[in-house]
């Protein structure tokens, strides 16, 4: 008994240097992720700066009444839902055709030049995007209006004030920064298959659409599963970058721009409504839980192993 | 037959060929516009708008930016040094607790890393992140305000950091070096890390890609009265955005729009914001791949 108390004490001590080199990580980690945590019931008080969170008075689900009361939340998750859907459909589907056709490319140079292009907007911050696409869309100096649409003879368009146009200008702009990102993934997959697939397929005859059908997209179907999850877990998150800087937080164009993201910056900085943006960003912190939760849980069901934990 | 196979590939090619050189244009020629459109004449802008062929080119733009360039030299500096003590105190945050995660026989461990994975799946939402910093870190118009909010110590990396010293450093060496007589701190500073470079130059590149590109922390936490001086270059580009557009939607205010950069300056300030990562990209992009695979890469 007595031994096996020292022994102990000794291991305690062997792994206290351990704990230390974590620590820095845990105080991050708490400051950062836990303590916001408790954060969430700002969501249901009342908040008054000079009582502090836990002086303010409770409002119970308030916050969310007037929330959930107001078109804005089905606007706001309805647009969170639908562009990422279409987002994730459209993303895979060119990445993969593009990473198979870079695939099929013989020449290495060449291959590595497109690859890298097509990767370089990932690069660049959304910052940088907005002024791209004002340098395109600007309705004095846009390329677009005094450029083409006037060479062909065609009316300019006041692109930042009509929504219209709007679902189709942030579809292409995600495409256009998101591309190259998945098409590397994809890629890197198609790298891995082994050669011998495809020889034994070009002796059998197989053309090369019946190799890219049997061999390689079957393959490719694990990484598919796999970055499909990790995007379907984050539907209720946006692209704040995207909906907040490349429309240029333009108010005519909110109702087709406007996800969870946006409206929570703009309720806590332009209007500092504590309330409505805590009440819209717990809704989507939780909903965002779940989802992934659920997720995880039916890709175990149907394949166990793409399952994310 | 043999024929038809070398027809069916020589179609591919082109085809391939073809899809690719588009795919590279549209991602790149947008950048090439803006380029031009920073050496426009600003009257020839205003009439013509931005084209690859401008009727006149100018270099007044690049000469307001070096009249500027208090400002832009400043934000500049600020982009570096946030970009580098960021990336060096991220590396060491992560990889020290990656160490201590990854030994098998420290009592935690597992919890450890879950507390660390659960952050991926749950959070407290932008308010209460918001409302945390700002009320009771203080960090609003510090400098801190742009190194510490979220970017600090990714979840993933450190699964990435932990895996990589499970796998590539053999546990032999360590008790080797524990039986020699070497403390935790010798052994993570000594063994470990030199062992462990491929890996952090990885995810330092990317951490520091995320830092130099980051400027959401700046709209939370700079205001324009006291934080401007703090301002990144991504920060000021962003701060133009919003004056032009507080502007457009004021009409009433027009006559003050003389006083903000012009057109083709707000251009040239972009290129000096993206110039950078445009010149290293050829150099580090081999890492930036590896690091986007490893990261596609489930565990």
């Amino acid at each position: 008994m007595g031994k096996a108390k020292t022994k102990k004490k000794i291991r305690w001590k062997n792994y206290l240097p351990y704990y230390l080199l974590a620590l820095p990580g845990i105080i991050y980690m708490i400051c950062n992720n836990y303590l916001p945590m408790f954060g969430i019931v700002i969501a249901f008080k009342n908040l008054n700066f000079r009582k502090g969170i836990l002086g303010s008075d409770w409002c119970g689900f308030d916050n969310f009444k007037f929330l959930f009361a107001s078109k804005d939340a089905l606007t706001i998750t309805r647009n969170t839902l639908l562009y990422n859907v279409a987002f994730i459909i459209l993303t895979t589907v060119l990445a993969v055709a593009v990473a198979i056709l870079v695939n099929e490319i013989r020449s290495r140079v060449a291959s590595k030049l497109y690859q890298s292009l097509i990767l370089l907007p990932y690069l660049m911050s959304w910052v940088i995007v907005s002024y791209l696409a004002y340098a395109l869309l600007s309705g004095e100096t846009g390329m677009i209006n005094n450029g083409i649409f006037r060479a062909f003879g065609l009316e300019p368009v006041s692109w930042y004030n009509t929504p219209k146009y709007w679902p189709f200008i942030l579809t292409f702009v995600h495409l256009w920064k998101a591309v190259g990102y998945a098409m590397i993934i994809y890629y890197s997959s198609i790298v891995g298959i082994s050669p011998d697939y495809y020889e034994a397929a070009t002796l059998d005859g197989a053309s090369k659409w019946q190799q890219i059908k049997f061999i390689t997209l079957p393959l490719l179907k694990s990484t598919m599963i796999t970055m499909l999850v990790l995007q379907v877990g984050r539907i209720f998150y946006s692209d704040f970058g995207l909906f907040y800087q490349i429309p240029m937080n333009s108010g005519t164009l909110y109702s087709v721009t406007r996800t969870i993201d946006v409206y929570v910056y703009n309720a806590l900085m332009k209007s500092s409504d504590y309330g409505m943006s805590s009440a819209a960003s717990v809704y989507q912190s939780i909903v965002g839980f779940v989802m992934i939760i659920a997720v995880n849980a039916l890709i175990r069901k149907t394949s166990k192993e793409n399952a994310l934990f | 037959m043999r024929e038809r196979k070398v027809k069916e590939s020589t179609v591919w090619q082109i085809a391939a060929h073809t899809v690719m050189v588009i795919g590279s244009l549209l991602a790149v020629l947008p950048f090439v516009l803006l380029i031009i459109a920073s050496f426009t004449d600003n009257q020839t802008a205003l009439v013509n708008g931005y084209s690859f062929f401008p009727e006149k080119w100018s270099l007044e733009a690049y000469a307001y930016i070096a009249r500027e360039w208090v400002t832009i030299g400043r934000a500049y500096i600020m982009t570096i040094v946030v970009t580098a003590v960021g990336t060096i105190l991220s590396l060491v945050i992560t990889s020290t607790f990656a160490f201590a995660v990854s030994n098998d026989k420290l009592p935690g461990h597992k919890i450890l890393m879950f507390m660390s994975i659960f952050t991926m799946l749950f959070n407290g939402g932008i308010v209460a992140s918001y409302y945390v910093y700002s009320n009771v870190f203080h960090v609003k118009d510090t400098i801190w305000a742009l190194i510490v909010p979220s970017l600090l110590m990714s979840p993933f990396n450190v699964v990435l950091v932990k895996n990589y010293f499970q796998s590539s450093i053999s546990p032999s060496i360590l008790e080797a070096a524990q039986i020699d007589g070497a403390s935790v701190f010798q052994i993570f500073c000594k063994i470990v890390i030199p062992l462990s470079v491929p890996i952090l130059a990885t995810i330092g590149l990317m951490t520091a890609i995320a830092y130099w590109n980051d400027w959401t922390n700046g709209l939370y936490f700079l205001t324009e009265r006291n934080g401007s001086d703090l301002y990144t270059i991504q920060l000021v580009l962003n701060k133009m955005n919003e004056n032009i557009n507080f502007l457009s939607n004021n009409s009433e205010l027009a006559s003050k729009a003389a006083s903000l950069p012009s057109t083709t300056m707000r251009m040239a300030i972009a290129v000096v914001g993206v110039l950078p990562m445009m010149v290293a990209y050829p150099f580090f992009q081999k890492y930036f791949v590896k690091g986007i695979t490893l990261g596609g890469v489930k565990e």
